[in-house]
C-alpha cells in the first residue's frame, strides 16, 4: 500500500493497518531491538577493553611519578605542582581503605549468606553457646553502601590517572599548570556543572539509590513477617517474583485482580479528568463569558486546599450517616434511617472513588488546559469559520487535535501519577470494602495502597517489593517512551 | 440575521453561565461545607442537619487552649509542619533550580545519559522504598523526629527537574553568550541573569516546595510512628478523625483544617499566575 493510498483510508481502517503492521513488522522490530542490545553491551566491553589499553600505555609510558599513582592516588599530582589537590585525592584513598577494612568489610564478606541464622549452637570453652543471629537488613545495607561506595572510589580513581597524564602531557609541551585559586575558579565556570549537581548527586544517592538497591535485593528475598526486623532472612531467588504470578494461589489472584482494577482506575480516571476539564476550561474561556478569573479561581480553590484536608472531609462527607446520606435523606430520596453505602459496598465504592477523582483531578486540568487554549493561533478559527464549520466541526477538528498534541506527555505523566494514586484511595476509603478472597487487600486497593498496607500492617517487605519492582518498571518504560518521543527532548536548543 | 444571530450566542451564553454556576457550586459545596461545620455548635459529628443549628467560635479556641500532649497538640503540630517546610523549601529550591540550570544551559560529558537516569529515578514514586529509607534514618538516628522528614522531603527534590528544565530551555540562549563576551562566569550567569529572568519558575518551585509537607502524609506516618509531639499536621489531622478520636474531636478537626488551608490557598491564589506559567512554561513546548 503506498501513501496516496493510505491518506485516502479512513480512521479506523488507518488503526487496523497500523495494527497489522505491527504485528507483521513484529519479527524484524524484535530482532531490531535485540540486535541493538547486544551491540550497546558489545560497545561498552570494548570501551572498557579500550580504557584499560589507555591506562596500560599510560603506566608504561608515564614518567615515575604517574607509575606511582597507579598505587598512592594523588602522589603524581603533589609531585607535578599541584599540592592541595593530590592531598586530597591521598586523602580519598585513606579514607576509603578505612573505611573498607574497619567497617564494611565485616558486613560486605557475609553479603552471600546475608550472615548466619544461629540456630546451630556453637562451643565456647566446651560450653553449648547459642550464638545471636546476624541481623540480615543490616549486612545488605551496608553492603549495598559498600558497593556504591567503591564504584565512587574506582571513579575518582580514573580521574586521579586522568589527571596525571594530563598534567604529564603539560609538562612535556611547557604548558602552564593551574594552581588551586586557578583551579576552584574553574569550578564557578568551565565545570561549573561539578558544583551544581555534586551536592544533589550524593543526597540522590545516600536517599534515593541506596534505598532503591536496597528494595531490588529485598524482592529476592524471603525477609516477611516470619522474619523479624533485626534477624536473618536468605536469598530465595525469584520464588517471589513465581509467587504472584502462578506459584501461590491466593497472592497471583490478588495480584491479577488488583492489575486489572488499577488499570482501570488509571485509564478512566485519567480520561474522565481530561475530558471534563478540557470542556470546563473552553466553557470559561468561550468569547463573551464574563468573570472568567472568577469562575477559573472558584475551580482552581480546590487545588489549593491540601489533598488530605479534603480527601479526608469527603470520606466524612461519603459515611453512612454523613452530609450526603443527611441530603438524601432531606430531599426523601432514600427513607429516615436508609443510606446509600457509598464506600462501604464493592462497586459503590469504585464508581464513588472515580467521581471524588473527577472532583480532585479536573481543577488541574482546567489550569493547565486554560494557558494552552489561549495559545491556538486565532487565525486557524478564523479561517474555519470563514470556510462555514460549526462549533462542534472546530472542536473536533483544531481544539481537540491541538490541545491532545501539546498534552500528550502531560496525560501520560497523569496516568502514572493516577496508577500511583496513593491519597486518593487511601484516604477515601482505605483501600476497603474488605474482601476475604484476597490476600490483605479490598476491592478499592490499587497495587501502591497494597504495598503500604503489606508493608506497614504485615510486614510483608520481600512482597511488597517485589510489587514495588514491578510497578517501577511499567511506570518507567512507559514514561521513557514517552519522553524520547515528545519533542522537547529532541528540540530542546528550539528557543536557543 | 444579525438579530437571530446575537439572540442564538445570548441564549448559549446563558447556558454557559448556567452549566459553570451549577459546577462551580459542585465544586465549592465541600470547602463550604468544612467551614460550616468548624464554626458548628453542635457536639455530635454526625449531625441530621444540613445546616448548623447553632454557631460558635469554640472549636478554633479549643485547639489552641486545650492542649492534650499525648493526644491532640494542635499548636505544636502546625509549628512543626512549618518548620519543616521551611528547610526543605529552601534546600529543595536550591537543588531543583540547580540541577536543571545545569541540565538545561551546561554542557558536559554524557550528558545526555545523566539526564535520562536521572528522569528515570525521578519516575520511581519514593515511598516505594519506604522501608529502606526508615532502616537508613533509624541507622542515622534521624526516625521519630522531623530532621528526618526534613531530610526525605529535600534529599530526593533534585530529580523533579523536568519542569523548570524546559523552561530554562526557553530562556534565549542569546542572553548567556552576551554575559560571557561581557566576561562573566557561568556562576555570575545562573543567578544574575537567569534566576532573575526566570521569577515564573523560581516562584512556582518554591510554592510546590513549601507546600509539599503540609499534604505529605506517608513519610510522615512511616517516620513519626507514636511521637505526638513531632507529628505533622497531615497525621495530627488524620488522626483527630481516626475512630478513637473524631466523636470528640470532629469539629476541631474541621477547625484545624480550615486553619491549614487558608494561608496555603491565598499564598497559591496569588501566586496562580505564576502557577500557570510555570506548567506551561514546561509543557507548551510539548
Amino acid at each position: 500500500m503506498n501513501f496516496i493510498e493510505y491518506v485516502q483510508l479512513n480512521p479506523f481502517q488507518k488503526f487496523l493497518y497500523k495494527l497489522k503492521m505491527f504485528f507483521v513488522n513484529l519479527p524484524k522490530n524484535l530482532g531490531k531491538f535485540f540486535k541493538f542490545i547486544g551491540m550497546k553491551i558489545a560497545a561498552f566491553f570494548i570501551g572498557i577493553g579500550h580504557a584499560f589499553k589507555f591506562y596500560g600505555t599510560s603506566f608504561v609510558k608515564g614518567d615515575w611519578s604517574t607509575k606511582i599513582s597507579y598505587l598512592i592516588m594523588g602522589f603524581g599530582i603533589m609531585v607535578k605542582g599541584q599540592i592541595v589537590k593530590g592531598i586530597v585525592f591521598l586523602a580519598v584513598e585513606i579514607a576509603y581503605f578505612a573505611f573498607m577494612i574497619g567497617f564494611a568489610w565485616q558486613h560486605l564478606s557475609k553479603f552471600l549468606t546475608l550472615g548466619a541464622a544461629g540456630t546451630e549452637t556453637i562451643y565456647v570453652d566446651g560450653m553449648p553457646v547459642m550464638p545471636e543471629p546476624d541481623n540480615s537488613m543490616l549486612i545488605m545495607l551496608f553492603s549495598v553502601l559498600a558497593i556504591i561506595v567503591t564504584v565512587l572510589f574506582i571513579f575518582l580513581y580514573i580521574v586521579n590517572i586522568r589527571i596525571n597524564v594530563a598534567l604529564e602531557e603539560r609538562k612535556r609541551n611547557g604548558e602552564h599548570i593551574n594552581s588551586l585559586k586557578e583551579d576552584l575558579a574553574t569550578l564557578l565556570d568551565e565545570r561549573y556543572h561539578v558544583t551544581l549537581l555534586s551536592l544533589p548527586t550524593l543526597l540522590i544517592c545516600t536517599f534515593t539509590v541506596l534505598p532503591l538497591i536496597f528494595m531490588i535485593l529485598i524482592a529476592f528475598t524471603n525477609f516477611d513477617r516470619n522474619h523479624p526486623m533485626n534477624g536473618h532472612f536468605d536469598w530465595i531467588g525469584i520464588q517471589n517474583f513465581f509467587d504472584i504470578f502462578a506459584g501461590n494461589p491466593k497472592k497471583a489472584a490478588t495480584f491479577q485482580s488488583l492489575v486489572g482494577w488499577t488499570f482501570c482506575w488509571a485509564i478512566i480516571a485519567t480520561i474522565s479528568c481530561y475530558i471534563v476539564g478540557v470542556i470546563i476550561a473552553l466553557m470559561i474561556n468561550k468569547k463573551g463569558i464574563k468573570c472568567k478569573s472568577l469562575f477559573r479561581t472558584m475551580f482552581v480553590m480546590t487545588v489549593a486546599v491540601p489533598q488530605f484536608v479534603t480527601l479526608l472531609l469527603m470520606a466524612q462527607m461519603l459515611n453512612d450517616n454523613g452530609f450526603f446520606n443527611v441530603l438524601l435523606r432531606h430531599m426523601g430520596v432514600v427513607g429516615e434511617m436508609d443510606f446509600v453505602p457509598f464506600l462501604t459496598a464493592g462497586w459503590n465504592a469504585k464508581i464513588t472513588v472515580l467521581v471524588v477523582n473527577l472532583w480532585i483531578g479536573v481543577p488541574y486540568t482546567i489550569l493547565s488546559a486554560s494557558g494552552i487554549l489561549m495559545n491556538i493561533p486565532e487565525e486557524l478559527y478564523e479561517s474555519a469559520r470563514i470556510d462555514g464549520a460549526g462549533p462542534v466541526v472546530t472542536f473536533v477538528k483544531i481544539t481537540l487535535p491541538y490541545m491532545l498534541f501539546v498534552m500528550t506527555p502531560a496525560l501520560i505523566q497523569q496516568f502514572i501519577g493516577n496508577i500511583n494514586n496513593f491519597n486518593v484511595i487511601y484516604f477515601l476509603t482505605g483501600g476497603g470494602p474488605n474482601d476475604p478472597y484476597l490476600y490483605n487487600a479490598g476491592e478499592t486497593d490499587l497495587l501502591v495502597t497494597w504495598l503500604f498496607k503489606l508493608t506497614t500492617g504485615r510486614n510483608d517487605y520481600s512482597l511488597a517489593a517485589t510489587i514495588g519492582i514491578l510497578v517501577f518498571i511499567f511506570c518507567a518504560t512507559l514514561s521513557l517512551i514517552t519522553f524520547n518521543m515528545t519533542r522537547s527532548s529532541k528540540d530542546e536548543e528550539a528557543f536557543s | 440575521m444579525i438579530k437571530s444571530y446575537k439572540l442564538r450566542r445570548n441564549i448559549s451564553n446563558t447556558i454557559i453561565y448556567v452549566i459553570l454556576t451549577i459546577l462551580c457550586l459542585i465544586w465549592i459545596m465541600p470547602l463550604v461545607w468544612l467551614v460550616m461545620t468548624s464554626f458548628s455548635g453542635e457536639g455530635v459529628v454526625y449531625s441530621t442537619n444540613l445546616i448548623p443549628s447553632s454557631w460558635t467560635f469554640d472549636n478554633y479556641v479549643k485547639l489552641f487552649t486545650e492542649i492534650d500532649p499525648s493526644k491532640v497538640n494542635y499548636p505544636r503540630w502546625f509549628l512543626n509542619t512549618f518548620i519543616v517546610a521551611c528547610f526543605s523549601c529552601v534546600i529543595s529550591t536550591l537543588s531543583i533550580l540547580m540541577v536543571s540550570y545545569t541540565f538545561s544551559r551546561l554542557r558536559f560529558k554524557s550528558r545526555k545519559k545523566i539526564i535520562n537516569v536521572g528522569f528515570i529515578l525521578g519516575m520511581f514514586p519514593g515511598f516505594l522504598t519506604m522501608v529502606a529509607i526508615y532502616y537508613l534514618l533509624k541507622i542515622m538516628g534521624l526516625t521519630q523526629s522531623i530532621v528526618g522528614l526534613i531530610v526525605v522531603y529535600s534529599a530526593g527534590a533534585g530529580l523533579g527537574f523536568a519542569i523548570s528544565k524546559g523552561f530554562f530551555d526557553t530562556v534565549p540562549r542569546a542572553l548567556d553568550e552576551a554575559a560571557t563576551i561581557d566576561g562573566a562566569t557561568r556562576n555570575q550567569i545562573f543567578w544574575k541573569i537567569i534566576l532573575p529572568m526566570s521569577k515564573p519558575i523560581v516562584v512556582y518551585t518554591i510554592l510546590t516546595s513549601f507546600t509539599g509537607p503540609w499534604a505529605d502524609f506517608i513519610f510522615a506516618k512511616l517516620l513519626l510512628v507514636d511521637q505526638v509531639d513531632q507529628y505533622t499536621i497531615a497525621i495530627g489531622l488524620w488522626r483527630m478523625v481516626d475512630k478513637e478520636f473524631i466523636n470528640s474531636y470532629f469539629h476541631q478537626f474541621c477547625a484545624g483544617s480550615v486553619i491549614v488551608a487558608v494561608p496555603i490557598t491565598a499564598l497559591f491564589l496569588k501566586m496562580q499566575k505564576y502557577y500557570v506559567e510555570g506548567v506551561t512554561g514546561g509543557a507548551v513546548k510539548g
